[in-house]
């Protein structure tokens, strides 16, 4: 029976009730405009939460970094922390300047000509300048280890891989090494699968066993800050997702910092986001928060894919 | 409208096949035709040398000096001094080469200086023989006072095939793909590192190949070596390298007069006689197995590298 | 414009479930209307269709879960979005309940329409009126996106628990007076608390809008007088 039935056939009162859906049905095809009140409720509800109080200190912390490659300036004014044994996740549309940041932190731009920094990454505890010109860019780069977005390993057998970075840095006892390797490959859960045949070459594993001994070898010379370009864009979603699980348990002892094009990994990795856009950081904020609530209308429109 | 317009009708697909398939059976019929021809008058070319040259070959052919009779003479003075005179030439064009082209590729700055340097490197590959020969012979021979030796000969045919060295290393390096090398540099490497560790091996292949076509060239090359005088009636062997007594090595070889197999063949072949002619086909035949054997090795060794990294 | 989805079916999703909640709301709303109406003015035919028409209510609940259930999962919802999904699942389940409270209601309007009544009632009406106000607040809240509509609704439901308070004082003096009376007032009693609870949940409703709009609660306010 239809409300109409029982309007006629009841009282008065239920013939205004009847309006009133479709005239909020058709106040609704207005889009969804910026909520009225917002602003004096925002600060009405004084016990907003405040970004969480940061972790005891930063492992990094960026000071006004500009770049530029050439005449073009790719960073603007950055300034974060990167908090001390968590993921810190960089997002943005593709050109916003997250990878040039990402190559800031070990001095991947001197390889090529033309580039210049400003301003200050700070590694702690010691608080030197990573990108100050006195500071050698092998200091970075022996601290900090980076694993690529395509998967790098060198035309060499595995266990040469993973060792590659010991050898580099002048260890020479065999057993120190394999002790190391042994480590390093167990901490990126590659361990079983090659453990008999180290001495094979490393192209003839998969692409996702690959990025992992990329990961292993990064790992072998126990570096202080790991940074990951966007490691799983080349891989199929289970080798994502046990990468995905590697990093998770990683952070327990290294500080992370991972740009990535997809936000569900983000979301689903790190603790931290920071939010680019043509060079500058719109916002950054715990990681929840930026996904359930975040402050800019940019942030928010990006994530939820109204953008472009 | 327009959309519908575009459509083919199902008809034309078929001429379309049609005329590509027949395009593509010309095509492919004239390369047929052309390496045919090629190989073939390459063919007719081994085939005369073998028809002539086949009948002197014999163990005395290769141990005997060279004589005034066609039937007792020899190439063993001549394919002595080839060899000796290769490994001469792969000593120093290797290590030079490799070395020039790892520099312009690696350390060099990226300024004039440096394109300049490079154009000419590229420009001297096309340089005629006999100028080397020329300069040789001032130089070293004369103005060092080194003697028409081995060791001369060796560099001055070195210097021949460094551009191709220097070339072939550089293309080899230079494909090697970037990631490698950011990688090398993420792990900590300096410059050295990064070179000695994994351009280097990576670019083996490459620059073998290179090194391949050098010595080819080399093994064949005339003009610069009778430049510098080497002689053609060589009937002694150049001292030996091993000794029985202390430092069981000597290198007087390097400064022994000597004679190539080329020039050798060149010697006979300016004979009226006629059996001389068959012995400088017999030569020849001995000198493209020469040189299959050299190109055989440094192939195999490529083929090893590669089994290595693969 | 960066208001819509790049993806436009995305867009054309979540309108059709903001409708199918302004829909039920207002199916809701007529029930309540009805069911009040069928109280006062004694009519058994009233009640019994309001009774028929919670299925209807029960139907559309689904229809909201399902559809939403399927945008979290073709979607993976961020922010804004996520909220308003995750909200209209249990903004859909509150108006559920309120419509199970109209359907008793119209229950005991049956009942009681068949004995002689009390007294003239006025608070039960009065209590009845705010109910219908307060759901009406907040849907129009919903449509308008409109804090202030929101906090409106929600200091309002302290009116309703002091009406229901002094109304079971009331009652109880009616039954202690006379015991023929218990049965038609244990009828009242519960239409007072199926009002009393229907209060409680638009005021959840409120609060579900509320973190759909803020991302933030309510509850942390101080609970002010009322506006």
């Amino acid at each position: 029976m239809s409300i109409r039935q029982a309007q006629r056939s009841g009282g008065v009162e239920v013939e205004a009730r009847e309006v009133e859906a479709p005239e909020r049905a058709e106040r609704l095809a207005v889009p969804m405009a910026e909520p009225k009140g917002l602003t004096q409720q925002r600060t009405q509800a004084a016990a907003a939460p405040e970004p969480r109080a940061e972790p005891a200190k930063p492992k990094v912390e960026i000071r006004n970094l500009n770049f530029w490659y050439g005449d073009f300036q790719a960073l603007k004014d950055i300034s974060i922390p990167v908090g001390e044994r968590q993921v810190t996740a960089l997002i943005g549309p593709s050109g916003c300047g997250k990878s040039t940041f990402l190559r800031c932190f070990n001095r991947m731009h001197d390889l090529y000509p033309g580039n210049r920094y400003q301003g200050e990454i700070l590694l702690y505890p010691d608080g030197i300048n990573l990108v100050d010109r006195r500071t050698d860019p092998m200091l970075p780069r022996l601290r900090i280890g980076m694993v690529f977005q395509k998967p790098n390993p060198f035309p060499k057998s595995i266990y040469e891989n993973v060792a590659a970075g010991l050898r580099i840095r002048g260890v020479r006892r065999k057993s120190l090494i394999d002790d190391k390797i042994e480590l390093a490959l167990k901490q990126a859960s590659l361990w079983d699968e090659v453990k008999d045949r180290l001495g094979t070459s490393a192209y003839e594993l998969s692409g996702g066993q690959q990025q992992r001994l990329c990961i292993a070898r990064t790992l072998a010379p126990d570096p202080e800050v790991l940074l990951l370009d966007e490691p799983t864009s080349a891989l199929d979603p289970i080798s994502t997702a046990r990468i995905e699980e590697l990093v998770d348990g990683l952070r327990e002892q290294y500080t992370i910092v991972i740009v990535t094009h997809n936000m569900q990994q983000a979301a689903r990795v790190s603790q931290r986001t920071a939010f680019f856009h043509l060079g500058r950081i719109v916002e950054w904020n715990d990681t929840e928060l930026i996904f359930t609530n975040p402050k800019e209308s940019m942030t928010q429109d990006y994530i939820t894919g109204r953008f472009g | 409208m327009a959309t519908s317009a575009a459509r083919l009708p199902p008809a034309d697909y078929g001429r379309l096949i049609g005329r590509a398939r027949r395009v593509d059976l010309i095509f492919a019929g004239a390369g047929l035709l052309v390496m045919l021809v090629a190989m073939g008058m390459l063919m007719a070319l081994i085939v005369d040398l073998a028809v002539d040259g086949m009948g002197r070959l014999s163990w005395d052919f290769l141990t005997s000096f060279p004589s005034r009779r066609p039937e007792r003479a020899g190439i063993l003075s001549a394919w002595v001094g080839t060899s000796l005179v290769m490994i001469v030439t792969a000593f120093l064009a290797v290590p030079l080469g490799v070395g020039a082209g790892l520099y312009l590729e690696e350390y060099a700055p990226k300024n004039w200086m440096t394109d300049v340097i490079e154009i000419n490197v590229t420009n001297l590959a096309g340089v005629p023989s006999i100028i080397y020969g020329l300069l040789a012979l001032g130089l070293f021979v004369y103005a060092f006072g080194l003697g028409e030796t081995i060791l001369v000969a060796g560099m001055v045919l070195a210097l021949l095939i460094l551009p191709v060295v220097i070339v072939a290393t550089r293309e080899a390096i230079r494909s090697i793909p970037q990631e490698v090398r950011e990688g090398a540099y993420a792990l900590g490497a300096d410059q050295w590192q990064t070179v000695r560790m994994y351009l280097l091996p990576a670019a083996r292949p490459g620059i073998l190949t290179g090194t391949i076509v050098g010595l080819a060239r080399a093994i064949g090359e005339t003009a610069p070596v009778i430049t510098i005088g080497a002689l053609t009636f060589i009937a002694f062997l150049p001292p030996a390298p091993v000794q029985p007594g202390f430092p069981f090595i000597n290198f007087e070889w390097l400064n022994s007069p000597f004679t190539l197999m080329p020039i050798q063949m060149f010697n006979w072949i300016s004979r009226p006689q006629a059996a001389f002619h068959l012995n400088a086909a017999a030569a020849g035949l001995v000198l493209l197995v020469m040189t299959l054997l050299m190109n055989g090795l440094a192939i195999y060794i490529r083929y090893r590298i590669r089994k290595g990294m693969r | 414009m960066p208001n819509d989805h790049t993806v436009k079916s995305y867009d054309q999703q979540i309108n059709l479930l903001t409708r199918k909640i302004i829909e039920m709301g207002g199916v809701v709303e007529q029930q309540l209307a009805a069911a009040i109406d069928a109280l006062t003015n004694r009519n058994m035919d009233l009640a019994a269709r309001v009774i028929e028409q919670d299925d209807r209510v029960d139907d559309l609940e689904e229809e909201i879960d399902t559809l939403a259930i399927r945008l979290f999962a073709t979607r993976q919802p961020m922010a804004v979005d996520l909220r308003l999904i995750a909200m209209a699942m249990k903004v859909s389940n509150d108006l559920e309940r309120i419509g199970d409270y109209a359907a008793n209601i119209a229950k005991a309007a049956a009942r009681l329409a068949k004995v002689p009544p009390l007294k003239p009632l006025y608070t039960i009406p009065r209590m009845g009126q705010i109910a219908q106000e307060m759901v009406k607040g907040v849907l129009d809240a919903y449509v308008d996106r409109d804090t202030q509509k929101v906090l409106a609704v929600w200091h309002r439901d302290d009116e309703v628990d002091e009406m229901y308070n002094s109304l079971f004082r009331e009652l109880v003096t009616y039954m202690l007076e006379d015991p023929r009376n218990i049965s038609t007032c244990i009828d009242l009693l519960f239409v007072a608390k199926h009002l009393e609870r229907i209060g409680d949940h638009t005021t959840n409703i409120a609060e579900k809008i509320h973190y759909m709009i803020h991302g933030e609660r309510i509850n942390r306010l101080p609970r002010a007088a009322s506006a």
